[in-house]
């Protein structure tokens, strides 16, 4: 029962939904149904990504040292580092909502707040399978000047706020649940 | 559709890397290894909750906002007021990138404007009102907070410059 005691307002919005879908597919509430195919689609996506995404988590936190984190994308580490942090959101998978934990993982090993912020941020905007589909859609052109401007605001952004947070000794949640 | 296959590639690929590392991983050491998936567990037992309740929540409003309001209120005849309801719009619409960039096209084809689609996708990628509750288990609440905020500008302000290069403004 930790569970329920810990995630209280979850649990009450998970079984309000599981009584919302109960009772649209009962009565075949259309708006319902709606939200559960909705809901159905995300969660199958979710979970094809998502074994991968923790199974890497796990191995980073076990092989990778803090100190190298530390190193090269730690206090005292160079403008390199926001390079780092943009490489590495390109390959992400998802989304912000994929980035957040793996984020989590970096800040844990040290990494500095700039660079996580970095790293979060263009998770969203950098990834290159979204990237590809921009072009596809909206052309090459489109995509280019989107990076040209929205690249360099959002690695200057990010090391201004970070900061900004540093500067008010502001500590991230340490063990999010 | 093309669109849907390169997702699947990059899924396939990602799987493909986790295999090879995970197999390395297990022939270095074992002991190392089984660590390492106890770390994947708890993590994600941790945060399975939150996920649950963002899932919910962007399936609601994902079917509350539905295609054809989007390109009414996106293929609207002012540019600037057609531009905020597209940052608005995209802020609290949380879709993947290969649902968002060809609804991109179609309202293209609609009339809409190319500063209108960039202040609309780069607000669907950057910014989560739906996703809020997950990030603010990871950063806190001020820093997730801020974080969307400068975003939603740094989303504004792309969508000028978009407006500008494809001559759509002054």
């Amino acid at each position: 029962m930790s569970f329920l005691k810990r995630h209280p307002w979850s649990f009450a919005i998970a079984a309000a939904f599981a009584v919302f879908m109960a009772v649209s597919l009962s009565t075949g509430f259309a708006f319902g149904q709606e939200v559960g195919g909705t809901f159905l689609s995300f969660f199958v996506q979710m979970c094809r990504v998502f074994p991968c995404v923790f199974v890497l988590i796990g191995l980073f936190d076990v092989w990778v040292k803090t100190e190298t984190v530390e190193a090269h994308l730690g206090h005292g580490s160079g403008p390199l580092s926001y390079l780092w942090a943009v490489l590495l959101a390109g390959t992400v998978v998802g989304g912000l909502h994929v980035a957040f934990p793996i984020a989590h993982a970096l800040h844990a090993k040290k990494a500095k707040l700039g660079v996580v912020l970095t790293f979060l941020s263009c998770a969203g905007i950098c990834r290159v399978p979204m990237t590809l589909f921009e072009a596809s859609f909206l052309g090459w052109r489109f995509s280019c000047i989107r990076f040209a401007v929205s690249l360099p605001l959002v690695v200057l952004s990010s090391a201004l706020l970070a900061r900004w947070f540093n500067h008010r000794q502001y500590h991230l949640p340490s063990d999010p649940d | 559709m093309v669109t849907i296959r390169s997702r699947e590639w990059s899924v396939l690929i990602i799987y493909i890397i986790t295999a090879v590392l995970f197999l390395v991983s297990l022939c270095a050491d074992r002991r190392k290894t089984s660590a390492s998936l106890k770390v994947a567990l708890r993590r994600f037992t941790r945060i399975a909750p939150s996920f649950l309740v963002m899932l919910i929540l962007v399936a609601v409003v994902l079917s509350l906002i539905p295609d054809q309001l989007l390109i009414r209120v996106l293929a609207r005849e002012s540019k600037w007021s057609a531009t905020l309801a597209a940052a608005g719009l995209g802020s609290v619409s949380i879709m993947p990138g290969f649902i968002a960039f060809p609804l991109c096209g179609l309202l293209l084809e609609r009339g809409a404007l190319f500063m209108v689609l960039a202040a609309f996708s780069t607000t669907v990628m950057m910014v989560g009102v739906a996703t809020f509750p997950l990030e603010r288990t990871y950063l806190g609440t001020p820093l997730a907070l801020i974080r969307n905020m400068v975003s939603l500008v740094v989303a504004i302000i792309v969508a000028i410059a978009i407006g500008f290069c494809f001559g759509e403004l002054p």
